[in-house]
């Protein structure tokens, strides 16, 4: 086995920045994001990493400095949260346009207000239309291999989009585990630096950016549309490499528990690991859970294999979205594609650790409890509305 | 008109324009409502319409023009109306007003 040592989650992305051979880093600190940058800043100042740092003056000028030098070719990484992200958002859908193939880690983080630093999916959840592949790790070790899978996914030339990868604020981010760190000899050799999108050059002129009125605006959007589709060939093949080399197995999809449970529990990040936990220790033969790893494009084949056979299906959504039919994000992707292939499934949509607030063992125990006794229930009985978990009332 | 443009498939990825210089074959005459006719009889030659021009579509040419009380000019000025936009700076800066801005019918 190899060896491993104990980095912080923002510490695995930063040295898998490292094994990236990454040119450019620019970045506006944010908690709890910043340690990521901090590390690559100390990498590239002790000459152990050959990248140019900018320091910016906001998150918008970060991604928009991102957006330029992706432009010239060279491979890019950022890095933000929360209002961050927020404020990148009109960049995100530039980067995605304009098919430049920058990665960027979202350490998760709630939106203000009340000014909160701490972990939910608000933010990732904000920018899930924005064009990009977003995928979300449960632990370090998978937040590290995360980007080391984005760059082969998005310099692929069936794909050329960003790709953002995320891992849960401080659950993750600021905690340590063992970490088997991908080199950069092997890196590069899964990921090679390629040229493989139109890049900024003076002996080859283009023009980026640039006007597309109502006779041209509209196809590249489709172009745009079938791209993110089709990067879940390229995840699938990648993730297939990744593990025969690192010895590492991911999916876009992760099932954990008995394959002919009734309750099943549909959830993101470091949760799940809760949710496992609390699986083996209740022995609960009875409950599945399925983690969404790839969030875009949503692997809608492999929620609809896992969830078809299943009783009753809850949804954990670490977001929330007042005033929509859903009230959960991960719940409404859900919900329509069991519809769109003609389920008629029981489907709870529980909101649950809102700005940090932790989900226990406890809270699970809760939800399956419910979710037993909703199971027996007429699907017209159930619930229209989401349930909160461990509000007070 | 969009039976004769290229299908999704075959364009560029990221609406990146390939050729330089393309910007000349998009006519945004289109744009204009108005368009500025120039009374070369009134016309003194002192160039600000030229030098205001966003959009660098007054022509200054080496063309001889009499005007009706005699006056004789050897350069005459003229619209660009391939790229004039109409938006009728020229008008409100000539001295003299020898620049109309008459509607577009179409």
């Amino acid at each position: 086995m190899k060896h491993k040592v104990p980095l912080s989650g923002n510490s695995a992305v930063a040295y898998a920045v490292k094994a990236m051979d990454v040119d450019v880093v620019s970045a506006y600190p944010i908690t709890p994001q910043t340690t990521i940058v901090e590390k690559i800043a100390e990498f590239v100042a002790n000459g152990e990493l050959d990248a140019k740092v900018i320091h910016v003056e906001s998150e918008h000028s970060a991604l928009s400095a991102a957006v330029g030098a992706s432009a010239t070719g060279a491979r890019i990484f950022t890095a933000s949260s929360s209002q961050g992200i927020a404020l990148m958002y009109e960049i995100m859908f530039i980067a995605s346009s304009m098919r430049l193939p920058i990665v960027m880690t979202i350490a998760t983080r709630a939106l203000s207000a009340p000014i909160n630093i701490w972990n939910d999916h608000s933010d990732f959840m904000a920018v899930s239309d924005t064009g990009w592949v977003m995928m979300m790790a449960e632990n370090n070790q998978e937040a590290h291999d995360d980007v080391v899978l984005a760059y082969r996914i998005a310099e692929d030339p069936r794909v050329l989009l960003p790709v953002a990868t995320a891992l849960d604020g401080f659950f993750m981010t600021h905690t340590i585990e063992p970490i088997e760190v991908i080199s950069r000899e092997e890196g590069l050799e899964f990921a090679p630096k390629k040229k493989t999108w139109y890049t900024l050059d003076p002996d080859n002129p283009v023009t980026m950016g640039a006007l597309g009125d109502p006779n041209w605006y509209f196809e590249f959007k489709k172009q745009q549309y079938e791209a993110l589709k089709n990067s879940r060939t390229v995840f699938d093949e990648a993730v297939k490499e990744f593990e025969k080399k690192f010895g590492r197995s991911y999916g876009p999809v992760e099932y954990f528990g008995n394959e002919d449970a009734e309750v099943v529990l549909v959830a993101m990040g470091h949760v799940s690991g809760n949710i496992k936990a609390f699986i083996e220790k209740t022995s609960a033969g009875n409950v599945g859970l399925l983690r969404v790893k790839l969030y875009r494009p949503f692997p809608e084949d492999l929620i609809v294999k896992h969830l078809e056979n299943a009783e009753i299906v809850g949804v954990i959504d670490r977001a929330l979205v007042p005033g929509s039919p859903y009230g959960g994000p991960l719940y409404s992707d859900v919900i329509v594609t069991l519809s769109k292939n003609n389920l008629s499934k029981k489907v709870v949509d529980f909101i649950a650790g809102l700005g940090g607030r932790p989900v226990t063992l406890g809270h699970i125990k809760n939800i399956v409890e419910k979710l037993e006794e909703l199971k027996l229930k007429p699907q017209k009985d159930l619930p229209k509305e989401p349930l909160f978990v461990g509000v007070r009332e | 008109m969009s039976k004769s443009l290229p299908s999704w498939r075959e364009l560029p990825i990221g609406a990146v324009i390939l050729q330089p210089g393309s910007t000349v074959r998009y006519k945004t005459h289109e744009w204009r409502t108005l368009r500025p006719v120039i009374n070369q009889d009134k016309c003194i030659r002192c160039r600000l319409c030229w030098a205001y021009c966003p959009e660098g579509t007054i022509l200054e040419l080496d063309k001889p023009y009499t005007t009706k009380a005699g006056k004789v000019y050897n350069i005459t000025y003229e619209v660009n109306y391939d790229y004039c936009k109409g938006c009728g700076v020229c008008a409100y800066e000539c001295p003299v007003k020898a620049i109309e801005m008459v509607p577009e019918v179409r």
